[in-house]
């Protein structure tokens, strides 16, 4: 079943899109994820999918391109970093308010400016509330299997609406790792044949897509909106249970690591969770509990899960690779920290904000902040609410 | 952490191949069924700036997803390097470098900026490839050198992922001489 | 008609029934209203041809009357009708 291959990030998830053969994807390139369509698009130019392709002048156009070809009835994809998302951004809402089943790649990268072309998660987490469901991949075997997992979640009749699955910028999308890939006939059969639940060209029904919505129904729509996000938590853990029963890799909506008994622990997401792995392992050898919750699904945000998986710890730091400016810290952290509003065994809370801009994130830091967990493990203290790992200060 | 992974650091110029030589190996690695990472520095790289790369290799999959702070091995692709760059920065003892050179062991060693407990070793990989492939790109022949020094990799398995990477890539004949410059590289090392 | 909840209206703002515009009847927006003398009209169309609704009644090509559920009662036909024929006439609804 399936072959080993070596890949970096972005050839992964070209790779997925081949194998998914979506029925349109539309593309504008930006560092970091250019080559990810580059890929695509010689899959595309090699004939070995029946894509049609649309090349566009921008990433506004790249998403109206995948909303007019999914609200038609196709299958559609694209693919964006940073500035792209940015330029997206009315259409961002859009795509998931006319609730069409789209998945997009972001690779993740600092939004400018001052300019910058590294990883942080700036960018996806301006769209953390447009509606969207967002999967992050630990590593680039993972945003392979998010992207195969994310088509059968958008589509999925309760849920009907889109998908972004980010990898990080450069750390995960440069680098060249070790993939198991499917065989494509595993993928197809796992994904399925696309059947919309409208298509504009099947004239036999038509109908109208996006009309005035003002004071009388808007609201409503919404509510609905609200509704298929409530429905995507269980969706997301059927498919991944499905995708584990398969293929074996086994993913869930988060993944406890060493946490059960653990007293302190670290909330991490991205490329730094597995980062963050290596150490929580050094630190258990030497005798200590520590642990790490990892979040794959950051939205819909998995209250109660992460609620059980964290109560009744000492204290917990939320790595936050973004800044949620005049907010309490990080959008993370003020995402766990209101789980456990009212809650009587709720453990410390800290934030650090780490690696804008891609600045590196050594074990040494994910190290630093156990320490000071452990510290307000045994004095009750907590010297800053709000810290920060590598930066100069 | 566990230290079952070996890390290694290229140091090259940009257009030396230095981040294609790191891919290569970690291709080599992954085709033998271990676990390997490969990733360049990324800055504003341009033709004859100082560039690094960077190759992991394991038997369990890397959950690494940080920089290699240290390295077991460093590869320099070109020896101006060393007036430029500290290229033994964080390298423990007993730590390998392999420079491409046409000077002597003893010159290299006395520009190293850490002189303890370092394996060196130095091969004119230039001029090995320009008698063998017709071309001064040094990368291929420091895969043998690199392999040579420190087995980190079966030989014979780098042999055949080049042999069949570079007849698919370019052509058979492209591919023999590749074969041919890491032979020749990795029995230089071995003889040192 | 009372407004439907959320729960009963289609996702994403589609509008299911195509052409539901006919169940709209905009007649009722009227201050003014066209009257049409057959007697006088040279069925050159300039109405119907002019009428952004369309509320002007065709058969076989010829005139046969208006639309009052759908006519608003612009005055563009009485406008458009050839001074010679002078078949509409603009008069203020009751």
């Amino acid at each position: 079943m399936g072959k080993v291959m070596a890949l970096t990030g972005n050839e992964a998830v070209a790779e997925a899109m081949r194998q998914i053969n979506p029925d349109v994807v539309a593309a504008y390139p930006i560092t970091p994820q250019t080559e990810l369509m580059h890929k695509f698009a010689e899959y595309h130019a090699d004939g070995l999918v029946n894509t049609e392709l649309v090349l566009v002048e921008s990433e506004h156009s790249a998403l109206s391109a995948v909303v007019g070809a999914s609200a038609a009835g196709a299958r559609a994809m694209t693919a964006t970093s940073a500035n792209g998302l940015a330029l997206m951004w009315e259409i961002v809402y859009i795509t998931a308010s006319l609730r069409l089943p789209v998945v997009m790649a972001v690779v993740n990268r600092a939004l400018s400016g001052p300019i910058n072309i590294h990883c942080d998660h700036s960018d996806a987490m301006g769209c953390r509330d447009s509606g969207w469901l967002q999967l992050y991949s630990e590593n680039s075997q993972e945003a392979y299997d998010n992207t195969i997992m994310a088509v059968r979640i958008a589509e999925h009749p309760d849920v009907l609406l889109p998908v972004m699955v980010t990898l990080d910028g450069f750390i995960l999308s440069h680098t060249m790792e070790r993939i198991d890939v499917l065989e494509d006939h595993e993928v197809r059969d796992f994904v399925g044949e696309y059947k919309p639940r409208r298509a504009l060209l099947d004239v036999e029904h038509p109908f109208t897509v996006g009309p005035l919505d003002l004071t009388d129904y808007y609201f409503e729509h919404k509510r609905q909106q609200m509704e298929g996000m409530a429905h995507a938590e269980a969706v997301v853990e059927a498919v991944s249970r499905e995708f584990g029963e398969r293929f074996g890799r086994h993913y869930d909506t988060v993944e406890e690591y060493q946490l059960e008994d653990a007293e302190v622990a670290i909330v991490a997401m991205g490329s730094t969770a597995g980062t963050s792995k290596e150490v929580v392992d050094e630190l258990r050898q030497a005798g200590e509990k520590v642990g790490l919750l990892k979040i794959r699904m950051f939205r819909p945000f998995p209250y109660d899960r992460i609620r059980n998986a964290l109560r009744g710890k000492k204290a917990v730091a939320v790595l936050d690779r973004a800044v949620a400016f005049g907010s309490y810290g990080g959008p993370v952290y003020t995402d766990v920290r209101a789980t456990f509003y009212g809650v009587s065994d709720a453990p410390v809370l800290v934030n650090y904000i780490y690696g804008l801009g891609g600045r590196d994130i050594t074990p040494a830091h994910i190290r630093t902040a156990f320490d000071q967990l452990k510290s307000i493990a045994r004095t009750g203290r907590v010297e800053t609410l709000v810290g920060f790992l590598g930066l100069r200060d | 952490m566990s230290k079952k992974m070996t890390e290694i650091r290229w140091h090259g110029r940009g257009g030396q191949g230095a981040k294609t030589a790191a891919l290569l190996l970690a291709e080599a690695a992954i085709d033998v069924g271990k676990y390997a990472q490969a990733f360049p520095e990324y800055g504003p790289e341009r033709t004859g700036a100082p560039v690094r790369a960077f190759t992991r290799i394991a038997d369990a999959p890397i959950r690494l997803h940080s920089p290699i702070e240290n390295p077991d091995t460093v590869v320099v692709l070109d020896p101006t390097l060393l007036d430029v760059v500290d290229v033994t920065e964080g390298l423990p003892s007993g730590g390998v470098v392999i420079i491409n050179t046409s000077a002597s062991k003893q010159e290299m060693a006395a520009k190293l900026r850490q002189q303890d407990q370092l394996r060196l070793y130095v091969i004119d990989a230039t001029k090995l490839a320009l008698e063998t492939i017709g071309r001064p790109i040094p990368n291929t022949v420091m895969l043998g050198a690199l392999v040579g020094a420190t087995e980190v990799l079966p030989f014979d398995v780098l042999v055949e992922d080049l042999r069949d990477k570079f007849s698919k890539k370019f052509s058979p004949s492209i591919a023999e001489m590749n074969v041919e410059a890491v032979k020749r590289a990795y029995e230089e090392v071995k003889k040192a | 008609m009372s407004a439907k909840t959320w729960r009963e209206i289609p996702i994403g703002g589609d509008v299911v029934d195509a052409g539901n515009a006919v169940e709209y009847k905009t007649g009722s927006w009227r201050t003014f209203k066209p009257v049409w003398y057959p007697e006088r009209c040279i069925h050159c169309l300039f109405c119907w041809l002019y009428c952004p609704e369309p509320a002007i009644l065709v058969e076989d090509g010829k005139v046969v009357g208006i639309d009052y559920d759908f006519c608003k009662g612009c005055g563009i036909c009485v406008k458009e009708c050839p001074d010679k024929a002078h078949a509409l006439e603009l008069v203020r609804e009751k």
